[in-house]
């Protein structure tokens, strides 16, 4: 398809972890939280610790996709003012500061049509960014904005849910970059337990699709990291990282506290991927 | 003229579906179903049955004379939704969902209501048709509201208190929506308001358009000919759409919206979304919005907490654009002039949102001539609302102020 991008680093990231055999993991933060200057060094700790990607969680005042975690972490930014724009400046700050995962930038749809898509789009590009996650723009109400992140060379990454059924095909046939499939029926949130057909609706994503798939919404601890990392390219924990930053948050606000707080973000993630 | 909403559930660039994955096929089925059961006379006939013996309706055209004559201009007709058992026009719309939630064999239904009056309607229903419900209701308006929030106990309704955001009606949304994303397997969504990702908006238009489709017919055997003027209350918009829905064709007929000002639009304390208010992305739906330039979301503020919303419902918007219906303001010192006004003319106590249409009343009916005909949307009573007035009128249960 036209909109698949060889060079890409999404693509390579996957490739690479597919050569060395392990799935891509794929942490989640909220952009600004708790401060924008953390979250630099943040994204850092991210990648010595083993990141092969991160998603770069836009702020928004009304997150619906979101459980709790997410949206107390949307309102610690916001304190700050954060806009989309700015997210995107913070991105391109990391690049500079060394860091060089490739970044997802995950925003509701209205903070992008605001801005302007292809302002936000141009600007993405501009500061290395490779993706969008726009969680509320379903397939049917995609096509200018998929449009326009192609024309930038960026992947509009689409979620599938264990609800999808008959939609999968359509989905994915649009898709480039990965397939996000939601491990479950609800928003955003460390979980105990999985859709019950869980392993049926990864396998028929996986038989839909060429592209690599990455699960999310729930996984948050090493046993679950290791039963996805079998059957999915890219796993992606948000919740759970989120948690610990907002565990660490007063130390990560403090300049010479700032490295304790990133010191146990390292380790949670060490612990997670059980490596 | 073209029907609306298009297949894509669009009001002309308004509406559409802006929701998580997880729910469009629970969208799509719902359409689906709702498309297949309403074509049906049997599934018709249900809620005309339910409207009538236990709803009451038709509610009255009533001719408010003593109003009429305090104001001195349009003759005014008050279309008497407050009638309606459990006190608003609510209820129309509670019923007919929750007609079809039984009918697509669904055995729970949830609600997010503002004021309570969406809340009271659709536990009243579920306790009528034997569902298991819970309500999602932000912390602040439960404080304003206690009545309503004890009403739907008694109802046998499960009450959740919305601790997110601004804990109003735009965040009992939410919360709403997320839960339902967590159990869209044996739960309806009842939704109150004619706004939402489609097919909502059209849903609750349907089930409120009662209330123009019989003031059409009243005002016809009244007077012989169509109003000059209607004026309803929009925060979401479900009572104005139904009243208007069925005049929209009529172009003589003048359509009036008043949304809520709160201290006043050059504050930033309303709910003003069509004076205010900008285009965008919303709760499931492209419409006019309370929003910064960076696209985050506003908090209104509104006397009221049925209109206390930042967003508008995607016909509106339409309806707006088209110049086919006007938005105004009326502010919350207004509104509580709507209150008394009505109050001590009509001995009718309204509902605070319903008074806001009462205000703005009060200011077109001295405009027109006595030979015009203004029909006001009165869509619920006041009663919920007695000690929230009481309050700001400075009055106490013992004396008067």
């Amino acid at each position: 398809m036209e909109s698949i991008k060889v060079n890409n680093a999404i693509d390579k990231a996957f490739e690479n972890s597919k050569q060395r055999g392990e799935a891509l993991f794929m942490p989640f933060l909220t952009v600004g939280d708790p401060s924008p200057s953390a979250t630099v060094e943040i994204l850092k700790a991210l990648e010595e610790s083993g990141a092969g990607l991160v998603e770069l969680g836009v702020p928004y005042s009304d997150p619906l996709a979101d459980g709790p975690v997410i949206q107390r972490a949307s309102e610690r930014a916001l304190r700050h003012q954060i806009t989309i724009r700015q997210c995107i400046a913070i991105a391109k700050e990391a690049r500079a500061a060394g860091v060089s995962i490739p970044f997802v930038l995950f925003s509701y749809y209205n903070p992008v049509l605001q801005t302007g898509i292809e302002l936000v789009m141009q600007e993405a590009a501009d500061a290395g960014i490779s993706g969008l996650i726009i969680p509320d723009l379903p397939h049917e109400e995609d096509s200018q904005t998929r449009e326009v992140a192609a024309k930038h060379g960026l992947h509009l990454i689409p979620l599938v849910a264990p609800t999808s059924e008959q939609r999968i095909q359509r989905i994915v046939s649009k898709a480039s970059g990965f397939v996000y499939c939601v491990s479950s029926l609800g928003v955003t949130g460390m979980r105990a337990q999985f859709h019950d057909g869980i392993d049926q609706f990864l396998s028929t994503v996986k038989n839909a699709t060429l592209l690599p798939i990455a699960i999310g919404f729930g996984i948050s601890n090493s046993e679950q990291f290791k039963r996805f990392s079998e059957t999915c390219d890219g796993i992606v924990v948000g919740s759970a990282v989120v948690n610990q930053i907002e565990q660490a948050a007063s130390l990560l606000e403090s300049v010479a506290e700032r490295e304790q707080g990133l010191q146990k973000i390292r380790e949670f993630v060490v612990q997670l991927k059980g490596s | 003229m073209k029907q609306w909403p298009d297949e894509q559930g669009r009001f002309g660039p308004f509406g559409g579906r802006y929701v998580p994955e997880t729910l469009m096929n629970a969208l799509m089925e719902l359409e689906d179903a709702y498309r297949r059961y309403s074509a049906e006379e049997q599934f018709q006939e249900e809620i005309r049955y339910l409207l009538r013996e236990y709803s009451g309706r038709q509610t009255p055209l009533y001719y408010a004379n003593r109003l009429t004559e305090e104001l001195g201009g349009a003759k005014i007709y008050l279309k008497r939704e407050d009638l309606n058992h459990t006190g608003a026009h609510k209820i129309n719309n509670a019923i007919g969902q929750a007609v079809l939630a039984k009918r697509m064999g669904k055995t729970k239904v949830i609600a997010e209501t503002g004021a309570g009056q969406h809340g009271v309607a659709s536990a009243t229903v579920a306790a009528l048709l034997g569902l298991e419900c819970k309500v999602f209701m932000g912390e602040e308006d439960m404080r304003r509201q206690k009545l309503n929030v004890f009403r739907m106990r008694l109802l046998g309704a499960e009450v959740v208190p919305v601790t997110s955001g601004t804990r109003t009606l735009k965040d009992a949304c939410n919360e709403t929506l997320r839960y339902w994303v967590s159990h869209v397997q044996d739960t309806y969504y009842i939704l109150g308001s004619a706004t939402g990702p489609h097919p909502y908006p059209m849903i609750v238009r349907d089930f409120q358009r009662i209330i123009g489709d019989e003031t059409r017919a009243q005002i016809q055997q009244l007077e012989g000919r169509l109003p000059d003027a209607i004026v309803a209350c929009v925060g979401g918009g479900s009572n104005a759409i139904g009243m208007f829905y069925p005049f929209v064709e009529d172009k003589t007929v003048r359509l009036i919206g008043v949304e809520a000002a709160g201290l006043g639009v050059d504050t930033e304390q309303h709910a003003a979304t069509m004076t205010k208010g900008t285009q965008g992305v919303f709760q499931g739906s492209f419409s006019y919005l309370l929003q910064d330039a960076h696209g985050q979301v506003l908090p209104a503020h509104s006397i009221s907490a049925g209109l206390d919303y930042p967003g508008i419902g995607p016909e509106h918007s339409y309806l707006k654009d088209a110049a086919r219906a006007e938005y105004v303001p009326a502010t919350d010192k207004e509104a509580l002039e709507g209150v008394q006004l009505l109050s001590r003319t009509e001995g009718i106590i309204p509902a605070l949102e319903s008074a806001h249409a009462i205000a703005y009343a009060a200011k077109l009916a001295p405009q027109l001539s006595n030979d015009q005909l203004l029909v006001v949307n009165l869509s619920g009573r006041g009663d919920k609302d007695v000690e929230a007035i009481m309050e700001h009128l400075g009055g106490s249960a013992d004396g008067v102020h």
